[in-house]
C-alpha cells in the first residue's frame, strides 16, 4: 500500500478565482473585526492584570547647590537619600500605571522661593520623570530652580508577575466576594432550574389550558434589564415595602434580593433550554414505558429525566453563568453584600484602580469560562441525542395532574408578571408610600439626573444600529465559515473567535475596552466615548448566540448550492442574494430581534463605555436608582419594556408575513 | 480495452496520475483515465471507493492533491469550477427552493448578455426537453422527486456545457421511477451528444446506461471497459465479484489451460499461470450448462440439485458436485432448460463448465479484495 509520501510532486496549487478573493477579503475583514473588538482588548486587559508598577528610586540622581547656585555638594542617589529617613519618605508600596511621585519631601529645607538650584537626571534611558507635564528620560543633567524642581515627579517602572493576584487573595474584603458570588450563583441555579423544569414539564407533558399565555409570560423577563426586578423587590420588600413583613426581619438588600431577582431574570433562559430538551425526547420510549405498566413516577425517573439530562445540565450552567456575571441586579439590591461583578465596578469607577479591576475580571473569567466550556459539551451531547429520530410526544389528559400543573404555572406566572406589574405600579404612583395618586410625573426624565429622554433615544439608536450592523456582520461571518471552500486554518480560527464572546462577562469586555481603546497610542482611540464603541461592544458581547443561530440556519441548506452556482459560472454573491438570504430570512429576523432586545437591556457591557453624550436608558435606570430616584428608574425600566415588547410584536408580524409569502416554496420542508 | 473507433479519436477529458489525500488518508491513488467526446462513462464501485472524490476533482470542486486534468485539450488542473466548462447534477438535486422552476433553469443563463426573450425561449425548450412543459411557475417543493431530478438536469445542460457530471443522480428515487429515468437520461444524453460522467454504486444502472464503465476500489481503477467487457471479461477477482454473481472455487494450476479442483481437472482457456499456482477459479451461474441425458461429453460433471429457487425469468439452483470436493455451485437455468433437461429438486444431472467461461485469478488477489 502506498502512503502519502508516495504522492508525486508537485502538488496542485489552486488558482483562486474572483469569488475566492472576494470571500477571503470578507473573511479577513470580519476576522479582523473580531480580533480588534475581542482578542486585542482581552489581551490588553490580561496584561494589565499581570502588571505591577513601582518607583525605582535608584534610577535617579540629584545634586543640590548652595544658596549662591554653586554645585559644591556631592551627587546623591535618590534611593540613598530616601534611605536616610526613618521611616523612608517614599514608601516601598506599589502604585499603578498612572503613579507619580514628588521628590521635594526628601529635602527638609526645601522652599520653592529659595535660590537653591537642583541638578537632576535619570541614570538609565528607562528612567522616566516629568517636569510639569513634560516628559524626560536619560542621563542628561537638567538644571532647575527650586520653583521648577517642585514640579518634578518620577514615573513608575512596570513589572510582569502575579503580584496583583497575591494582593487580591490576601485582601479578605475582596476574596469574600468570590465566595459570595459562587454561593449566590449556586443557590439561584438550583432554584431557577427546578422551577423552570416543572414549568417546561407542565407545558410539554400536561393537557392544561392557556399554555400559550404561560409561555409568553415566562418570556417577559428577557425584555427588561436584569436590574428591574431589583427595583420591584425594593417596592415589595424594601424599608417601606408593601410586603416587608414577609421577610420576618430579614433584609431584601443582600443575598435574598439577589437570588429572587436572579431567578426572575434567568427563568426564561432555563425554560427555553429545558423545553427544547423535553420536546425532543422520544414518544416511543413513553409508549414502551406505559405498555410495560411502569408507574408514572418510575417513567419520570427512567425516561423523562435521562432524556432531558443534558438540557438540565446545560440550563444549570447557563443560569450559573448569567448570575455570576450579572452586574445590574447586585448593584441595585446587593446592599453591603459584595459580588465579583460589582467589585470590578467599584475598583474601576470608585477607586480608579484599573489593575485591581483587571485582576477581579480575571478571577470572574475563571468560573464563567468553566461554565461556558461545560455547557458547550452538554449542547454537543444534546445534539447527538437529537439526531436519533424521535417521535413527537402527545400528552393525554389527566384531570388531577393537569390541575396541579395549572396551579403551579399560575403561581410562577404571577411571580413573573407580578414583578413587572410592581414596576409599572411604581412608575405610575406619585410618591410611594405617601401619595398613591396616579401620575406620569415619573416619566419626566428630563427633570432627573441620568441622561433624561436623551438616554432613551440613545438606547433606541444603539439597539437599531446593533441589530442592523450586528446582523450583517454575524450573518456574513457565519456564511464565510460555513459555506466557503479552502482556507481551513483561517476558518477554524474564525470559528473559535466567534465562540469566545459567550465566555466573556460583559463587565470584563467593557473593562478590556477601556484598556484597549482609551489608550492614546491606539489609532482607534477616537471611537472611545462615542456611539461606535457602544455598538461594537454590544455586537461583540452578543456575538456567539447570533453566530450559532446563523450557522444552524446555514447548515440546513443544501451544501451543493455553492457548487451548482459555481458550475453555472455565477458569482457567489448572486447565490447569496437570491437564495441564501431569502431562505435564511427567519433566522436573520431572529438574530436582529435578539440583538435589538439585548442592546436595549444590557448594562454590564456598556457601563464603563458610555459618555455623557451617549448615556443609555438601561444605564439611566441604574444611575437614577443610585441617586434614590427609584420611581423614575422604574419608569425608565418600563420604557425599555414597552419598546422591547413592541419590537417583538413587530418581529412576530414580520416573521408571519415572510412565512406566508414563502409558504408555496417551503411546503416541502 | 478501447475499441477501434475510440482509439482513433482524441480524448475529450484526460486524467493523468491523479492523487487525492484527506489528511493521512489517500482517497485516490494514481488515477489515469481518458473519456472520449460524446461518451457516457460510469464510475462504479462500492461505497467509499472514491467515485465522488474523482468526480469533484474533475469539476474542480475539491482539487486533487497531485496530477492533471485536461478538458478539450486545455489543462484545467488548478482552475476553480467557474473557470471550467461543465454542468453538474447531485443526488440531492440542489434546486434553489425559493426560486421557481423557470428561474432555477434560467439561473446559469443570466448575466451572460443574453436578451430576456432568448432566456425564456431556452427555458421553455429545456422544460419540453425534459418532459415537464407546464411546470415552470411551480416551486421545487411542489414537484415529485423524479420531476425535481429532471429539472436539475435541465438546469445543468441549460448553458450547453461540454461535460455533464452526475453524482448518483437517481439514487434518491424509488425503484420504479429510477428505472424509468435511466432511459430518459440516457436518451437525452444521446440526443445532446454531451460527454457525460456519472457516479453510481448501482451496477444495473451502470451496465444499462454506460458506454464504458470504470470500476473502482480503494481509490484505484480496477478495470475500464464496455459493460459487456466488464461483465464477460473481468480482469480482477474484485470486478468479477462486484458485477453480477460469481462462483469462486479455490483451485491449483495443472498446466496452461488446465486447473485442478479437488480431484477433478477442468479446462480453463484463459489461464496462463505456472504449474502449481494457487488460484481462484470463477464461473458465472448462468454459464453453467445443464446436459440433457444421452448427450455425451467427457468434460461434463455429475451434480446434485440441493436447492432450487424460481426468480421469475430463470431458476437459481445450488448444486453439489462430488468431483469438485466439498463445495456447492450456484447455477442459473432458463425455464426452457429446466423443462428440456427436466431439472428438479434432489435430482442428479450432469453439468458442463465451459472452458472459455471459466476464469482463474491469483489466489492472493482474492484474499486482498
Ligand atoms: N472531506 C473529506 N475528508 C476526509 N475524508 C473524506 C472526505 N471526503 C471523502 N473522504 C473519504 O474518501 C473516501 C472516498 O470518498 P467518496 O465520497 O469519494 O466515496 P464514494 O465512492 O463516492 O462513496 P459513496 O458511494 O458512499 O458516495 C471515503 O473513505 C471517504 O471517507
Ligand atoms: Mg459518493
Amino acid at each position: 500500500m502506498s502512503t502519502i509520501d508516495d504522492i508525486p510532486r508537485p502538488f496542485v496549487k489552486p488558482r483562486l478565482g474572483k469569488d475566492d478573493w472576494i470571500q477571503r477579503g470578507f473573511m479577513a475583514v470580519i476576522a479582523l473585526y473580531l480580533i480588534v473588538a475581542l482578542a486585542l482588548p482581552l489581551y490588553a486587559m490580561l496584561s494589565k492584570a499581570f502588571s505591577t508598577y513601582t518607583f525605582d528610586l535608584s534610577q535617579y540622581e540629584v545634586q543640590v547647590s548652595d544658596e549662591d547656585g554653586h554645585f559644591t555638594k556631592p551627587v546623591e542617589n535618590i534611593a540613598n537619600l530616601n534611605a536616610r529617613f526613618d521611616p523612608p519618605v517614599i514608601g516601598a508600596g506599589s502604585t499603578n500605571s498612572n503613579g507619580r511621585q514628588k521628590l521635594t519631601g526628601l529635602f527638609p529645607d526645601f522652599s520653592f522661593r529659595s535660590p537653591v538650584m537642583y541638578r537632576f537626571r535619570g541614570t538609565s534611558p528607562e528612567a522616566v520623570y516629568l517636569v510639569g507635564s513634560e516628559r524626560h528620560t536619560g542621563p542628561e543633567w537638567l538644571e532647575l530652580d527650586s520653583n521648577t524642581f517642585r514640579r518634578v515627579v518620577i514615573r513608575p517602572v512596570k513589572h510582569v508577575g502575579l503580584a496583583n493576584f497575591t494582593t487580591y487573595f490576601s485582601t479578605p474584603a475582596l476574596t469574600q466576594s468570590v465566595r459570595n458570588s459562587l454561593w449566590i450563583a449556586t443557590i439561584s441555579t438550583i432554584i431557577t432550574v427546578t422551577l423552570a423544569f416543572w414549568f417546561a414539564y407542565a407545558l410539554a407533558r400536561s393537557c392544561m389550558r392557556f399554555k400559550g399565555v404561560f409561555r409568553m409570560v415566562a418570556m417577559l423577563p428577557i425584555l427588561v434589564p436584569s436590574l428591574l426586578p431589583g427595583i420591584a423587590l425594593v417596592y415589595l420588600f424594601g424599608n417601606q415595602g408593601m410586603l416587608k413583613s414577609f421577610l420576618m426581619g430579614e433584609t431584601i438588600y443582600g443575598p435574598i434580593g439577589i437570588v429572587l431577582g436572579s431567578v426572575f431574570f434567568t427563568f426564561p433562559h432555563a425554560m427555553i433550554i429545558i423545553s427544547t430538551a423535553l420536546a425532543i425526547s422520544d414518544a416511543r420510549l413513553y409508549e414502551a414505558a406505559v405498555s410495560l405498566k411502569a408507574s408514572r413516577w418510575k417513567t419520570f425517573w427512567t425516561v423523562t429525566i435521562p432524556g432531558a439530562r443534558y438540557g438540565l445540565f446545560s440550563a444549570a450552567f447557563v443560569v450559573f453563568n448569567l448570575v455570576i456575571t450579572d452586574f445590574g441586579l447586585p448593584k441595585v439590591i446587593g446592599g453591603k453584600f459584595n459580588v465579583l461583578a460589582v467589585d470590578i465596578y467599584k475598583q474601576v469607577i470608585g477607586q480608579q484602580n484599573f489593575e485591581m479591576g483587571a485582576v477581579v475580571s480575571v478571577v470572574l473569567l475563571v468560573p464563567a469560562m468553566l461554565a461556558f466550556a461545560i455547557d458547550r459539551q452538554m449542547q454537543k451531547k444534546q445534539v447527538a441525542l437529537l439526531s436519533a429520530r424521535s417521535v413527537v410526544f402527545e400528552p393525554k389528559p389527566n384531570r388531577k395532574m393537569d390541575r396541579i400543573f395549572f396551579a403551579y404555572t399560575v403561581l410562577v406566572s404571577i411571580f413573573i408578571a407580578g414583578i413587572i406589574g410592581v414596576c409599572q405600579f411604581a412608575a405610575l404612583i406619585k410618591f410611594w408610600p405617601y401619595d398613591l395618586s396616579l401620575s406620569l410625573h415619573n416619566y419626566n426624565f428630563d427633570l432627573m439626573d441620568g441622561g433624561g429622554w436623551g438616554s432613551y433615544k440613545n438606547s433606541i439608536v444603539l439597539a437599531v444600529l446593533t441589530a442592523v450592523i450586528g446582523t450583517v456582520v454575524v450573518f456574513l461571518g457565519a456564511y464565510m465559515v460555513e459555506k466557503t471552500k479552502g482556507f481551513e486554518k483561517g476558518r477554524a480560527l474564525f470559528q473559535m473567535l466567534a465562540m469566545l464572546p459567550m465566555a466573556i462577562p460583559g463587565m470584563v469586555l467593557g473593562l478590556a475596552y477601556i484598556f484597549f481603546f482609551n489608550n492614546p497610542a491606539n489609532p482607534l482611540n477616537f471611537i472611545y466615548g462615542t456611539m461606535i464603541i457602544l455598538v461594537v461592544s454590544t455586537v461583540t458581547h452578543f456575538y456567539t448566540v447570533s453566530h450559532l443561530t446563523a450557522v444552524t440556519a446555514l447548515k440546513q441548506m443544501d451544501t451543493e448550492f455553492e457548487s451548482v452556482s459555481a458550475s453555472l459560472k455565477q458569482p457567489f454573491h448572486k447565490l447569496f442574494r437570491q437564495v441564501t438570504v431569502p431562505v435564511s430570512m427567519p433566522a436573520i429576523l431572529n438574530i436582529s430581534i435578539y440583538l435589538f432586545v439585548n442592546a436595549m437591556t444590557t448594562v454590564s457591557a456598556v457601563v464603563f463605555l458610555y459618555s455623557t453624550d451617549t448615556a443609555l436608558a438601561s444605564i439611566a435606570v441604574l444611575n437614577m436608582d443610585d441617586a434614590g430616584d427609584i420611581a423614575p428608574a422604574a419608569a425608565m425600566g418600563m420604557m425599555i419594556f414597552y419598546t422591547n415588547a413592541g419590537a417583538r410584536i413587530l418581529h412576530a408580524l414580520a416573521s408571519r408575513g415572510i412565512l406566508k409569502r414563502s409558504e408555496a416554496w417551503r411546503k416541502g420542508d | 480495452m478501447l475499441d477501434i473507433t475510440t482509439q482513433t479519436q482524441k480524448p475529450y477529458l484526460e486524467i493523468r496520475d491523479l492523487w487525492k489525500k484527506f489528511g493521512d488518508f489517500i482517497a485516490l491513488r494514481d488515477i489515469s483515465l481518458e473519456v472520449m467526446e460524446g461518451e457516457f462513462l460510469c464510475f462504479l464501485g462500492p461505497s467509499g471507493c472514491g467515485k465522488t472524490t474523482l468526480l469533484r476533482a474533475i469539476a474542480g470542486l475539491d482539487l486533487q492533491t497531485s496530477g492533471t486534468v485536461s478538458q478539450a485539450g486545455r489543462d484545467v488542473s488548478n482552475l476553480p469550477p467557474a473557470m471550467r466548462d461543465f454542468g453538474i447534477v447531485f443526488q440531492s438535486y440542489a434546486l434553489f427552493p425559493n426560486l421557481t422552476i423557470e428561474r432555477n433553469i434560467a439561473y446559469g443563463l443570466e448575466n451572460q448578455g443574453r436578451p430576456k426573450a432568448e432566456i425564456s425561449a431556452r427555458v421553455t425548450e429545456l422544460l419540453a426537453l425534459v418532459g415537464l412543459p407546464e411546470q415552470g411557475k411551480k416551486y421545487p417543493a411542489q414537484l415529485s422527486g423524479g420531476q425535481q431530478q429532471r429539472i436539475a438536469l435541465a438546469r445543468a445542460i441549460a448553458t450547453n456545457p461540454g461535460l455533464l457530471l452526475l453524482d448518483e443522480p437517481l439514487s434518491a428515487l424509488d425503484a420504479k421511477v429510477r428505472v424509468h429515468l435511466r432511459h430518459e437520461v440516457k436518451e437525452l444524453q444521446r440526443k445532446l451528444g454531451v460527454t457525460t460522467v456519472m457516479v453510481t454504486h448501482d451496477q444495473e444502472e451502470a451496465l444499462s446506461m454506460a458506454d464504458r464503465i470504470v470500476v473502482m476500489n480503494h481509490g484505484t481503477i480496477e478495470q475500464v471497459g464496455t459493460p459487456l467487457e466488464i461483465y464477460r471479461e473481468p480482469e480482477t477477482l474484485f470486478v468479477a465479484d462486484f458485477i453480477g454473481a460469481m462462483n469462486q472455487i479455490p483451485a491449483v494450476v495443472e498446466e496452461a489451460g488446465k486447473i485442478r479442483v479437488g480431484t477433478c481437472v477442468l479446462q480453463s482457456e484463459h489461464n496462463v499461470f505456472d504449474h502449481g499456482t494457487a488460484v481462484i477459479a470463477a464461473i458465472r451461474p448462468e454459464d453453467i450448462t445443464p446436459m440433457a441425458d444421452g448427450v455425451d461429453d467427457a468434460d461434463a460433471l455429475p451434480a446434485n440439485v440441493e436447492t432450487m429457487e424460481f426468480l421469475g425469468s430463470f431458476y437459481r439452483a445450488s448444486l453439489s458436485c462430488p468431483d469438485l470436493g466439498n463445495i456447492s455451485l450456484m447455477a442459473d437455468f432458463s425455464i426452457n432448460a429446466v423443462r428440456r433437461v427436466d431439472i428438479s429438486l434432489g435430482k442428479s444431472l450432469r453439468v458442463k463448465i465451459p472452458a472459455d467461461r471459466l476464469k482463474a485469478f491469483p489466489a492472493q488477489q482474492g484474499a486482498q479484495a
